[in-house]
């Protein structure tokens, strides 16, 4: 019969195991995980939560330019994109990055219509993103609560 | 081993302090390397403060060209004889920020008496060559790939230890490996590379301080291969 920190850990490991074949992340979230040690033991959590307020931030920017019917400044818009797509590349939101490509390229063709899609689609997405890795921290800390260790899992 | 070069551990209010470069690492160890890192995106400031931290550097990051000219000192046209000379040991920069690109900021170290032997790292999200080459012919030292990786970090570190050690002096000025153009990697192992790249490339100090211009017909980039990591990525997600 399994115990609670076992049921829990492979839970923790199908999760992640899930978020990376579903797309939602890639080996640069590895890459954070490796900085992460006793000393930092919140690093990824503290990363992607940073990530999450730049990505309100920078939708919210979106939004306004796009806001000024007749006079939207798609440089503006795009810049913006640019600095999404750099910080989701750097933390590993795969889908996030993604839709910051074909956003940028409605950007630079002036397209509105896509920017305002991809911008509700950027925004649905990080929001997803956000509610999914709280489900895996949630699941750290329940293991680390029932007096397991995280496990390591490999991609 | 240390992980973090000893400094104690950051709290997010910590992390964000350090963010906006109100907060740096601890006293400098004189042993210890000292890198400035600059770039706009909080996020990367972050985690290239870890990438550096966990491999034993001293980290100050700052948000912007401007700020780190600020920092060197080297922000207005009063020479700074009278105050300490900084020790900085590497500088890494994102190429694309507002106001002054990484490539400015580049030029403009270049350019100073005080920190143009200082090895100056260009970070990009952008795999144009001719970005690269720019920055090469400036006189980068490298150009990382974003999003960067502990193993891009680890790399840069090793051939910052072999500079700053004196014995290296007389040693010949070969490249040990070719590894360090990892930055650069191709999906298949590059050529050995032509003379003149060992000399603009090669990483001891005095070498950067006397070497000549490097010659303007790009032999260091490999312009039959793509330039990308050892690994594979989705096409099109660059």
């Amino acid at each position: 019969m399994d115990t609670l920190v076992a049921q829990l850990q492979r839970q923790f490991r199908d999760y992640t195991i899930s978020l990376y074949h579903q797309g939602f992340l890639d080996d640069q979230f590895t890459e954070l995980k490796k900085l992460q040690d006793e000393c930092s033991p919140d690093f990824v959590a503290e990363v992607v939560s940073l990530f999450f307020e730049d990505c309100e931030k920078l939708i919210g920017n979106m939004a306004r330019a796009l806001d000024q019917t007749g006079n939207v400044d798609f440089s503006l818009v795009g810049s913006s994109v640019h600095q999404l797509k750099g910080s989701s590349s750097s933390v590993g939101a795969k889908r996030v990055k993604g839709l910051c490509v074909t956003f940028k390229e409605c950007c630079d063709s002036q397209n509105f219509e896509g920017c305002v899609r991809c911008l509700q689609q950027v925004d649905i997405e990080y929001k997803s993103l956000k509610a999914k890795l709280q489900d895996l921290f949630n699941l750290e800390q329940q293991i680390v609560q029932a007096g397991g260790r995280i496990p390591q899992v490999d991609i | 081993m240390p992980l973090d070069g000893g400094v104690s551990c950051l709290r997010r209010s910590e992390m964000i302090g350090i963010g906006i470069g109100e907060l740096e690492s601890p006293p400098l160890d004189s042993d210890q390397v000292h890198v400035l890192a600059v770039d706009d995106s909080l996020v990367d400031r972050i985690v290239i403060e870890r990438l550096l931290r966990i491999t034993s550097c001293k980290v100050t990051a700052v948000d912007s060209g401007w700020r780190a000219l600020e920092f060197l000192g080297l922000d207005d046209d009063k020479s700074s004889v009278e105050f300490d000379r900084l020790k900085v040991d590497l500088i890494i920069t994102d190429y694309c920020m507002p106001g002054m690109t990484g490539y400015e900021l580049l030029k403009k170290i270049k350019e100073s008496t005080s920190f143009r032997e200082v090895p100056v790292v260009i970070m990009s999200s952008e795999n144009v060559l001719t970005r690269i080459d720019r920055c090469l012919e400036e006189g980068a030292e490298d150009f990382l790939l974003k999003p960067v990786k502990l193993a891009d970090v680890k790399r840069l570190r090793t051939y910052l230890t072999r500079d700053v050690k004196v014995s290296d002096r007389n040693k010949p000025k070969v490249p040990e490996d070719l590894s360090r153009f990892s930055s650069l990697a191709m999906v298949t192992p590059p050529p050995p590379p032509p003379p003149s790249i060992t000399s603009v490339k090669s990483s001891s100090l005095e070498e950067i301080v006397s070497s000549s211009p490097p010659p303007s017909e790009s032999s260091i980039s490999p312009v039959d291969s793509p330039i990308r990591r050892m690994e594979m990525r989705s096409p099109g997600l660059d």
